[in-house]
């Protein structure tokens, strides 16, 4: 199969563009914050509670507020049911969307607390950990959680010899490599970067301005849908 | 007044300018926007008051607790905020024998205090001395988002007279984000109805005179 043809994509991208992306700041009414987003074939929906007293005590930490990010897929977001439950891969991907958040919220201001941070995949289509990481910084905002920034995260990869932004299930599947990358965006300071596949050093430097470039374009919808949220009541 | 909302990471001026008030924080000569709120610059201070949120505690604050846990010298109470607060037994107007709290205050119920000192270990101490301090025996707690507290109140308390002028109801509201009324049963639910739409309008302009309208065509329809 192609998956480059004429310079366009499967879908009909070129290699520097997004997917559509679309986000909901504070649907659930329960939830301290929320976000619902929708990524190309992604459907996600974040939701933050607290910070509350870290139940049981033995995770406390007395210098600081403890960050609790789960992620989840749901049983129906992929084309073979997905067997419910933590597994190594979603286990790992909440470890190091806890650490990414850690490095923005300013966590000194809450010791002995916890900050859970819940990530629901309800359809995936590639990219999920980056659209996790973009939806729970928007729910870590709407639920009044001090941060230095608003983290964000996109991916790029290589596909067909040639290095594109924000692949795609088949991209990511039938590609030489995926590279998700999430920043401070204020200070473009790498929160997260993790890389499988092959690419050369330069392919590499290639790849890492695009995803940048994304995550530039991003933060900007993300910061938007934060505004909008309380500006609409203002407009009645 | 332009009202400026906010988010975290915004830039709100240089240090030289405005000193590093609430919600903010300071990178080399920047302050920035810790929250998701409206700024307000207060007597040469930078603030963002919050928009969303759990209670951030702060000595002085009147709270509606609930009680948690009686031990034999104390109370524990949970006052919304994110740690529970502590309520020692020569804080309260009784005389209370060891191991008697119980029969004082019990699981379940609610009374009003004050919050009387934080350490850095944010331990929360609470103190019902002051005359306001009691238990909540009758009436109903209304839930609100404690960053919508000030809105309920009021410029100068303009809000809640209000409230207490048209429905005829008593009114104490917690810095926490709770309620307490007491009054005729079918003006308390009005009084909720009008909380809650303070509390879902709360960053909209011109709130005291939609709410005045809202209880004025309650008031002639019945």
């Amino acid at each position: 199969m192609e998956l480059i043809k004429d310079g366009k994509r499967i879908d009909g991208r070129a290699p520097d563009e997004l997917r559509p992306i679309k986000i909901e700041a504070g649907p659930l009414y329960r939830a301290d914050g929320s976000c619902y987003l929708e990524w190309g074939g992604n459907k996600i929906m974040a939701a933050v509670y607290g910070p509350k007293e870290a139940i049981p005590r033995h995770i406390q930490d007395s210098t600081k507020a403890v960050i609790n990010a789960r992620y989840n897929m749901a049983s129906f977001s992929v084309e073979d049911r997905k067997r419910p439950g933590p597994d190594r891969r979603s286990q790992e991907i909440s470890k190091i969307t806890a650490e990414a958040l850690e490095n923005v919220i300013l966590t000194e201001m809450f010791p002995r607390a916890v900050i859970d941070v819940n990530i629901e995949v309800l359809d995936a289509d590639a990219g999920t950990r980056c659209a996790g990481i973009t939806a729970a910084a928007v729910a870590l905002a709407d639920a009044g959680i001090p941060m230095r920034d608003i983290p964000v995260a996109c991916a790029a990869g290589k596909v067909d010899g040639v290095v594109v932004l924000d692949l795609l299930g088949d991209e990511d599947k039938k590609g030489d490599a995926d590279l998700p990358v999430a920043i401070a965006p204020r200070s473009e300071e790498i929160l997260l970067l993790q890389m499988d596949g092959h690419m050369t050093v330069e392919e590499f430097d290639e790849a890492l301005e695009l995803a940048l470039k994304g995550c530039r374009e991003i933060s900007k919808l993300q910061k938007e849908a934060l505004l909008k949220k309380y500006k609409t009541f203002e407009e009645e | 007044m332009e009202r400026k909302i906010v988010i975290p990471g915004t830039l709100l001026g240089k240090a030289d300018t405005g000193k590093q008030g609430r919600g903010t924080f300071r990178e080399g000569d920047n302050i920035y926007s810790s929250r998701l709120g409206i700024v307000e610059e207060r007597s040469g201070y930078i603030n963002v008051i919050p928009l969303s949120g759990v209670y951030d505690p702060a000595v002085g604050d009147a709270v509606i607790g609930v009680i948690e846990e009686a031990s034999k010298m104390s109370w524990m109470v949970d006052i919304k905020a994110p740690y529970p607060a502590m309520l020692r037994v020569e804080e309260v107007p009784w005389r209370v024998e060891f191991g008697e709290t119980a029969r004082f205050l019990n699981t379940g119920e609610v009374i009003v205090a004050n919050v009387s000192s934080i350490n850095e270990a944010k331990n929360i101490e609470i103190s019902m001395r002051d005359k306001h301090c009691r238990k909540v025996e009758d009436g109903i707690i209304v839930e609100i988002q404690p960053s919508k507290v000030p809105r309920v109140i009021g410029k100068n308390g303009s809000m809640v007279s209000l409230l207490r002028q048209r429905t005829g109801c008593w009114i104490f509201v917690g810095q926490n984000g709770r309620v307490w009324i007491r009054g005729e049963d079918d003006k308390m639910a009005l009084l909720v109805e009008a909380i809650k739409k303070i509390e879902k309008e709360a960053h909209t302009t011109g709130l005291t005179d939609k709410i005045s309208k809202f209880l004025g065509n309650e008031n002639e329809s019945d």
